[in-house]
C-alpha cells in the first residue's frame, strides 16, 4: 500500500478520536516539550558558565594561600604562606612556562569625587595583570612598569566606578580622584567585563599599581594572591608545577609536605564547571526521556485498544489481500504519526517555554537547532519503537479470527 | 478466460483443469483436549464456470471448507489445487496474494469498512496491489459500482445504505479485481426476499461472465439459484447433486412485483 494512503488512513482513525489521539499525544508533547526546554537551558547555562571562564583571562593559574586538599584544616586566607615580591621574581625567574605573574592585592576603600562617593575594591597588580586577563581600558592608557616601580598614584577605574563617581558617559580620564583621601589621577576607564561567573558586577573595581596599592593604601607588603598566566594551554600543567616546584623550594616544603597554598588553573575550574554542567545536563535529560518514555508508554497503549478495536477492519483488509506488513505500516505509521504531531507541539511549546524563562525569568536559554532535532528524532523513534508491537500483534492476527471478531 | 457463459459448467473443455480441486481435505480444531474434526477427508472438484450452493446444518463443516476454500484458513491435512496450483503449503503473505489476485469474499454480513465510502470500499483490494496507479483503481471500482447499480451513491458511507445497497457494495468490492472465484458466506442471510433474490440476481450476471461462484447457504431457496447443490454433513459431503433448472432471478423478481402491489 502506498504510504500516501497509509497517512490518510492514520489521520482518519486519529480525527475519528480526536480526544483520545490528543490525550495521547499530550504525554509526547510534555515529553518532547520536557527535552527541548531542559536543553535549552542546560545549554544556555554551560555558555554562560563557559563565557565567564573565559572571562578570566588567558591560560590563567592562581596561587592562594590556604591548603587545598580537602579534608585539612584551612587556615583564614592571608595568614599562612605569604608571598613576597622576592617569591614572585623567583617564579618569574625560574618557571619557564610563565608568560606573566604578578602578586596581587586587594582593599576595599572609600572613593571619593567631587561630592560623589563610591565603596569599592582597590585592586593592585603589575600592569602584565592586564595581559593576563585580557583586559584593557576602553578610554585612556594603561598605568606602565615606571608608574609600578614608582609606586605613582594612577588609577584605571572600572565601568561601574566610573558612572557612578561621574555620570555616565562623562570622560574622568585626567581628572583627580580621593582614595583613602591620597589623590590618584584616573588614567583610564576599563572596558565593560558584566557579571562575573558568582554574579558578581566585574567593572566594581579600580585597579592601581601593586606597589601603590600594598604601600600606600594597605600598608603592608605581603601579596594576597599569586596570578600569572601560561605560555599556551598546553603548557598550563607544566607550568603550574613548576609555580608548585619554586615555592616549595622558597617555603622550604619536603616533598610529603602538604603546602599551605593552592594552586588553581583556569583548566581546572572550566573542567569543574564542566563536571557540574554535565551534571545537570544528564540530571535533566534523565527527566525528559521519563517524560517521553510515559508518552510512548501512552501511545502503545493506545494503540492496543486501537488494535483490538479494529479488528474486524485488520480481518477485512486481510481477506482481500493486504499482507502482514501493510498491516504493520498501518498501524506504524499511526503512532508515528501521533508521535510526530505530539513532537510537533511539543517543540513549539518548549520553544516557548524557554523564550519565557529567558524573557520573563532572565535565564540564560540557548534554543538550538540540534536540540529541537534531537528532540524530533526522539519522538519519532518513540512512536516507532511503542508502536511496533501494537502494529506487530495486528499483523499477525490470524485473518478468519478477525473476521470473526465480536 | 474464453468460457462459455453457461451456468452449468461442467460441460466445458476437457483439457481445462477444475478451479477448485481437494482430496483428502481435513480439519481439526484442538479445543483443551477435546479434537473436533470439522472436516474429514473431503473430495471435491469445482469447474471453471460452475455456480455451486453448499448447504448443511450448522456444524457440518461448511463454513470452515469455504475458509479453506478462501485461503482464509489452512487445512491440517490433504491436497488444494487453486486454478491448477497447489495452495496449502503457502506462506501467509502468498495466501494474501492468492486472495488478492484470485478470491473475491461476500460475508453475510457485509464486512464493509465503516466510515469508509462505497467508492473507496470497493478499491479496497486495489489498494493492495502495487501494479497499478490511483487513478485506474478509482476507475475500476466507479465501474464494479455501476455494475451491481450504485453508480450513483459511491460517496455514501455503509450507514446510510440499506442492507441490501451494502451487500450490491461488498459485491462490487469481490469482483473490482477480476477473481476466478468468488466466495459468498450466506450472502442473504440478513436481507429481505426482495433484496436477497436482486443479490443472487447479481451472482447470476457474475457466473453468466464466466466467474465460478460458490455459495453457502442454509436456505433451500436460495440455493436453488445455483447450478449445483452440495451438502455437509458432519465433515463430509453427503450429497452433491446437479440442479437441471436453476431459478432465474429475473423472473423470481417479476413474479415478486404484482403480489408486492397488494400489500
Amino acid at each position: 500500500m502506498r504510504l500516501s494512503a497509509l497517512l490518510l488512513i492514520a489521520l482518519r482513525s486519529l480525527a475519528r478520536n480526536k480526544l483520545r489521539s490528543f490525550l495521547t499525544m499530550l504525554g509526547i508533547i510534555i515529553g518532547v516539550g520536557a527535552v527541548i526546554a531542559m536543553l535549552s537551558v542546560g545549554q544556555g547555562a554551560k555558555s554562560m558558565v563557559q563565557t565567564s571562564i573565559a572571562g578570566l583571562g588567558t591560560n590563567v593559574i592562581t596561587v592562594f594561600p590556604g591548603g587545598g586538599s580537602p579534608g585539612s584544616v584551612r587556615t583564614e586566607a592571608g595568614t599562612s604562606s605569604r608571598f613576597t615580591e622576592d617569591d614572585v621574581e623567583a617564579v618569574r625567574r625560574e618557571a619557564e612556562g610563565l608568560r606573566y605573574i604578578t602578586p596581587t592585592a586587594r582593599v576595599s576603600a572609600q572613593v571619593k569625587y567631587g561630592g560623589q562617593n563610591w565603596r569599592t575594591s582597590i585592586f593592585g597588580a603589575y600592569p602584565e595583570y592586564l595581559q593576563i586577563r585580557n583586559w584593557s581600558p576602553a578610554e585612556g592608557i594603561p598605568y606602565s612598569l615606571s608608574d609600578e616601580r614608582g609606586a605613582a598614584k594612577v588609577a584605571l577605574l572600572g565601568k561601574t566606578v566610573a558612572d557612578n563617581l561621574f555620570g555616565d558617559g562623562a570622560n574622568p580620564v585626567g581628572q583627580t580622584i580621593r582614595i583613602k583621601n591620597l589623590p590618584f589621577r584616573v588614567i583610564g576607564v576599563m572596558e565593560a567585563k558584566g557579571q562575573g561567573s558568582f554574579g558578581q558586577d566585574q567593572d566594581d573595581i579600580i585597579i592601581a599599581p601593586y606597589s601603590t596599592v600594598q604601600k600606600k593604601l594597605i600598608g603592608g607588603s605581603y601579596a594576597q594572591n599569586l596570578t600569572a598566566s601560561a605560555v599556551s594551554e598546553d603548557a598550563i600543567p607544566e607550568a603550574s608545577a613548576q609555580i608548585d616546584d619554586v615555592l616549595r623550594r622558597r617555603f622550604r616544603l619536603g616533598g610529603g609536605d602538604t603546602p599551605d597554598y593552592t594552586i588553581r588553573t583556569q583548566t581546572e575550574i572550566a573542567a569543574a564547571a564542566g563536571s557540574v554542567s554535565q551534571t545537570m545536563t544528564i540530571l535533566l535529560s534523565s527527566i525528559a526521556g521519563i517524560s517521553l518514555l510515559v508518552g510512548g508508554i501512552g501511545i502503545m497503549n493506545i494503540m492496543l485498544v486501537s488494535v483490538t478495536e479494529r479488528t474486524r477492519e485488520i480481518g477485512i483488509r486481510l481477506a482481500v489481500g493486504a499482507k502482514g506488513r501493510d498491516i504493520l505500516l498501518q498501524f506504524l505509521v499511526e503512532a508515528v504519526v501521533i508521535s510526530f504531531f505530539g513532537g510537533l507541539i511539543g517543540v513549539a511549546l518548549g520553544a516557548g517555554a524557554s523564550t519565557f524563562l529567558s524573557s520573563v525569568q532572565g535565564w540564560a536559554v540557548k534554543l538550538s537547532l540540534s536540540s529541537i532535532l534531537v528532540a524530533f528524532l526522539f519522538s519519532a523513534a518513540t512512536g516507532v519503537f511503542f508502536g511496533w508491537y501494537p502494529a506487530r500483534k495486528a499483523a499477525r492476527l490470524n485473518p478468519i479470527d478477525a473476521l470473526r471478531y465480536e | 478466460m474464453g468460457l462459455p457463459g453457461g451456468t452449468e459448467g461442467l460441460s466445458n473443455g476437457a483439457g481445462d483443469p477444475p478451479i477448485v480441486a481437494v482430496r483428502g481435505l481435513a480439519k481439526t480444531y484442538t479445543m483443551g483436549e477435546v479434537t473436533v474434526e470439522a472436516l474429514r477427508k473431503v473430495d471435491l472438484e469445482i469447474a471453471r464456470g460452475e455456480f455451486v450452493a453448499i448447504s448443511g446444518a450448522s456444524g457440518s463443516g461448511k463454513s470452515t471448507f469455504m475458509n479453506i476454500l478462501g485461503c482464509l484458513d489452512t487445512p491440517s491435512g490433504g491436497l488444494y489445487l487453486l486454478d491448477g496450483s497447489e495452495v496449502e503449503a503457502l506462506s501467509r503473505d502468498e495466501l494474501s496474494l492468492v486472495r488478492n489476485r484470485k478470491l473475491g469474499f461476500v460475508f453475510q454480513s457485509f464486512n464493509l469498512l465503516s466510515r469508509t465510502t462505497a467508492l473507496e470500499n470497493v478499491e479496497l483490494p486495489l489498494l493492495y496491489r502495487k501494479d497499478t496507479r490511483p487513478a485506474e483503481n478509482r476507475e475500476k471500482a466507479m465501474a464494479a459500482l455501476r455494475a451491481v447499480g450504485l453508480g450513483e451513491r459511491f460517496h455514501h458511507h455503509p450507514n446510510q445504505l440499506s442492507g441490501g445497497q451494502q451487500q450490491r457494495v461488498a459485491i462490487a468490492r469481490s469482483m473490482v479485481n477480476d477473481p476466478v472465484l468468488i466466495l459468498a458466506d450466506e450472502p442473504t442471510g440478513n436481507l429481505d426476499t426482495r433484496s436477497s433474490i436482486e443479490i443472487m440476481g447479481l451472482f447470476q450476471g457474475l457466473n453468466a461472465k464466466g466467474i465460478t461462484v460458490v455459495l453457502v447457504t442454509h436456505e433451500p431457496d436460495i440455493a436453488s439459484y445455483a447450478g449445483r447443490l452440495i451438502v455437509f454433513r458432519d465433515g463430509k459431503v453427503i450429497r452433491d447433486e446437479r440442479n437441471p433448472a436453476p431459478l432465474r432471478a429475473a423472473e423470481e423478481l417479476a413474479r415478486l412485483r404484482p403480489s408486492e402491489k397488494i400489500t
